[in-house]
């Protein structure tokens, strides 16, 4: 059967499957297990409706247990193996002792550092210069475009930008294009500039997290009370420092929400480095090092160990998520 | 106060200046991809994109000459072109150490009499006394204007004629198979469990919130080899149904945690009064809440949709490597290592690539916006 075809059924079989698992459930349980009729028909309805919300959570609650919980678990335990045999820190050891590991680490902390600032940056400075044009909505639309590319694909589209011809001959690279014109100098393989090529890959995820931050920024800008900055107005301040006084602080906290949802994802940076230089010229990420391990050179343990060490630097904004959720729940 | 209002209308000219700025920054790399993927090889690496609608002025190929001679006049006389219709010589040399030697229309003295002269329309009169036949002939180089070309080859020649392993008709038809099952299986179990998270009474309720907003930032990075082994195990190994499972399971915490919050936010009294007047759980759920909450469930619907068909992590483990199985973007991350300075096959395959995700966020921006406000502000 055509993978396509395939597709279709399994749609259907899902969808099926689902309500029937539902409807099926549900019908037992009122039905079969505990009846609301009889001798014990409230104390039935009780117990039914203690075990429903079980019901409704328990499909969820499979996949998150199995595809999610047991992995995280299972990815310790296999990193302080090797060879099935436990080996206690020696993955760690070794892997500390590669210095592509170390400069792995350098570069994702490199990337943790400008990525998260540099999107919140322009998101805010986009927002706020949109918000109260005309063609504001058009403005954001085009800013807000990249989200919808591939990372793959914006790895093309910036290649292109990064592109260098021989001294000479024409640059169809835009940013060759430009240096050369302004400088007068040979053109530059931008991608094998080593510290620097690592800020041209920034570029491409910069690029595509900035929109997601104007987005929610501009929501938060929205929100403002116009009172404080008519009384800002009134009492004299000028636009930067409406902005800077009496805006941003009262938006600290969607930003420090955008800033840490972008810090997650620059974690996870795989396709861009794997596209562009494929860890080449010294911009080797984490992930990146990881799926190396994992797959090129199939050393699990060593892999496990690296895919710990990016659960490791994400596990403070989940902890501060959790927290953050609990407080709201109260 | 005239003073203060001109003030404010420079600084509104500012605020639409940088905009715009921003803007153009913001589009430029796009549109020069989107240009070059009209150009035609040649044009693409004979000049940039930003001058495709001008003429292009570049050094062709050499050409060797040669043709039937005629006798005409005592003298022995080919004649030619250098190049088909269309381009207009500015310069040309017969060597290559001084390829712009000559204007066009003037005679070159070559060797033993023999002369030469090109025309702007690149037509070659080759003249000499004697019988050229066993004479080697001369090459020219000419320097010529071409005019701006954009074609669909590109784009006909991705998707109809690609290399072996390499066609992108499958990759498409191949992603559509991942994407929409991973987009619509996940919504159906989140939407059930976001439910009960958001309306039932239980005990253990709010550890589990807390458990899914833990969840939602776990890097599925961890997943990929415990969840291979799982599947190898259970004996679906790689393929359609292992992807559709993982993606499942890696989208379900934001589909949970986007769902709740909007059904949380569902007027309490439609729900305590469909209680009171008996309804059950399941059909408070299916006739009421699922109805309400389709913004909710549009939003992350599309955010689903996106993130299977952008993904590349999650297919290069869980699908197999077979041209059957290949997704848009491992296809392109393989053209980029196999082609990598074939501009005009990349630029078309990558719009073939980001086309649908373009679409469905130009015409669905509105719940993807809403989705990302109910997914991240407090």
């Amino acid at each position: 059967m055509h993978p396509a075809l395939q597709a279709l059924v399994v749609v259907a079989v899902a969808v099926g499957g689902c309500i029937a698992y539902f409807l099926l459930s549900n019908l037992i349980l009122d039905k079969v297990l505990f009846p609301a009729r009889g001798a014990n028909a409230g104390r039935n309805t009780n117990r039914a409706n203690l075990i429903r919300p079980w019901l409704f959570l328990f499909p969820a609650l499979a996949f998150l247990g199995l595809y999610l919980a047991y992995p995280v678990v299972a990815t310790a335990w296999m990193s302080l193996q090797r060879d099935n045999s436990f080996v206690g820190f020696e993955n760690y050891r070794l892997m500390f002792a590669e210095p592509k590991f170390g400069e792995s680490f350098f570069n994702n902390i490199l990337w943790l550092v400008v990525v998260p600032a540099a999107s919140t940056a322009f998101g805010l400075l986009a927002a706020q210069l949109t918000d109260r044009i005309a063609w504001g909505n058009i403005a954001k639309s085009l800013i807000f475009m990249p989200m919808a590319i591939s990372f793959v694909g914006a790895s093309v589209i910036w290649k292109l930008v990064y592109e260098a011809r021989p001294a000479g001959t024409d640059q169809i690279g835009l940013l060759n294009a430009l240096y050369v014109w302004v400088t007068g100098a040979d053109p530059v393989q931008w991608l094998q500039l080593p510290l620097w090529n690592n800020l041209f890959l920034m570029v491409v995820l910069i690029w595509i997290q900035s929109g997601f931050a104007m987005v929610i920024l501009a929501a938060a800008l929205r929100g403002i009370p116009e009172e404080t900055v008519e009384a800002a107005v009134l009492d004299g301040a000028g636009p930067f420092q409406i902005f800077f006084r009496i805006k941003v602080p009262q938006i600290a906290g969607t930003i420090v929400v955008v800033w840490t949802t972008i810090t997650i994802t620059v974690l996870k940076v795989f396709d861009i480095v794997l596209a562009m230089t494929n860890g080449q010229w010294e911009t080797q990420v984490l992930a990146n090092y990881m799926y190396d391990k994992f797959f090129r050179a199939v050393d699990w343990g060593m892999g496990s160990a690296a895919a710990m060490i990016i659960m490791a630097l994400v596990t403070p904004i989940l902890v501060w998520n959790v927290w953050n959720a609990r407080r709201e729940m109260r | 106060m005239s003073q203060i209002a001109g003030r404010k209308s420079g600084l509104v000219w500012a605020v639409h200046l940088s905009a715009f700025a921003l803007v153009l920054l913001w589009v430029i790399p796009t549109l020069g991809l989107l240009v070059s993927s009209f150009r035609t090889g040649d044009q693409i690496v004979g000049s940039g994109w930003w001058e495709a609608v001008g003429t292009q002025v570049q050094q062709l190929p050499a050409v060797r000459l040669g043709g039937d001679e005629v006798a005409r006049d005592g003298v022995f006389v080919i004649e030619g072109q250098l190049f088909a219709a269309g381009a207009e010589v500015s310069a040309w040399g017969t060597s290559s150490v001084a390829p712009e030697a000559y204007a066009p229309g003037a005679v070159a003295d070559l060797d033993g009499g023999v002369t030469l002269t090109v025309a702007v329309d690149g037509g070659y009169v080759l003249s000499s006394p004697s019988t050229m036949a066993d004479l080697r002939m001369p090459r020219v180089f000419a320097t010529a204007a071409t005019p701006p070309e954009f074609t669909f080859e590109n784009y006909g020649t991705v998707i109809a004629s690609p290399l072996a392993g390499q066609s992108i008709g499958q990759a498409f038809l191949n992603t559509l198979t991942v994407a929409i099952p991973a987009t619509i299986i996940p919504i159906l179990v989140a939407a059930f469990a976001a439910y009960a998270l958001a309306w039932m009474e239980f005990p253990g309720r709010a550890l589990l919130v807390a458990f899914v907003v833990g969840l939602l930032v776990v890097p599925l990075q961890l997943a990929l080899i415990p969840l291979l082994q799982f599947h190898n195990w259970i004996g679906i190994g790689k393929g359609y149904l292992g992807i559709w499972l993982a993606h499942t399971g890696f989208g379900l915490p934001l589909a949970i945690y986007l769902l709740r919050n909007y059904m949380i936010g569902l007027p309490r009294d439609i729900i305590e009064n469909a209680r009171v007047d008996g309804a059950t759980d399941f059909q408070i759920f299916t006739r009421i809440v699922l109805p309400l909450s389709f913004p909710a469930l549009a939003s992350f619907a599309i955010f689903q949709f996106l993130w299977t068909w952008n993904d590349l992590l999650v297919a290069l483990v869980f699908l197999g490597t077979g041209n059957d199985q290949q997704v848009l973007t491992g296809n392109l991350v393989n053209l980029m290592g196999s082609r990598g300075g074939d501009w005009e096959i990349l630029s078309a395959s990558a719009f073939v690539s980001i086309l649908v995700p373009l679409v469905v966020f130009f015409s669905l921006q509105r719940f993807l916006v809403r989705g990302l406000l109910a997914g991240s502000v407090k």
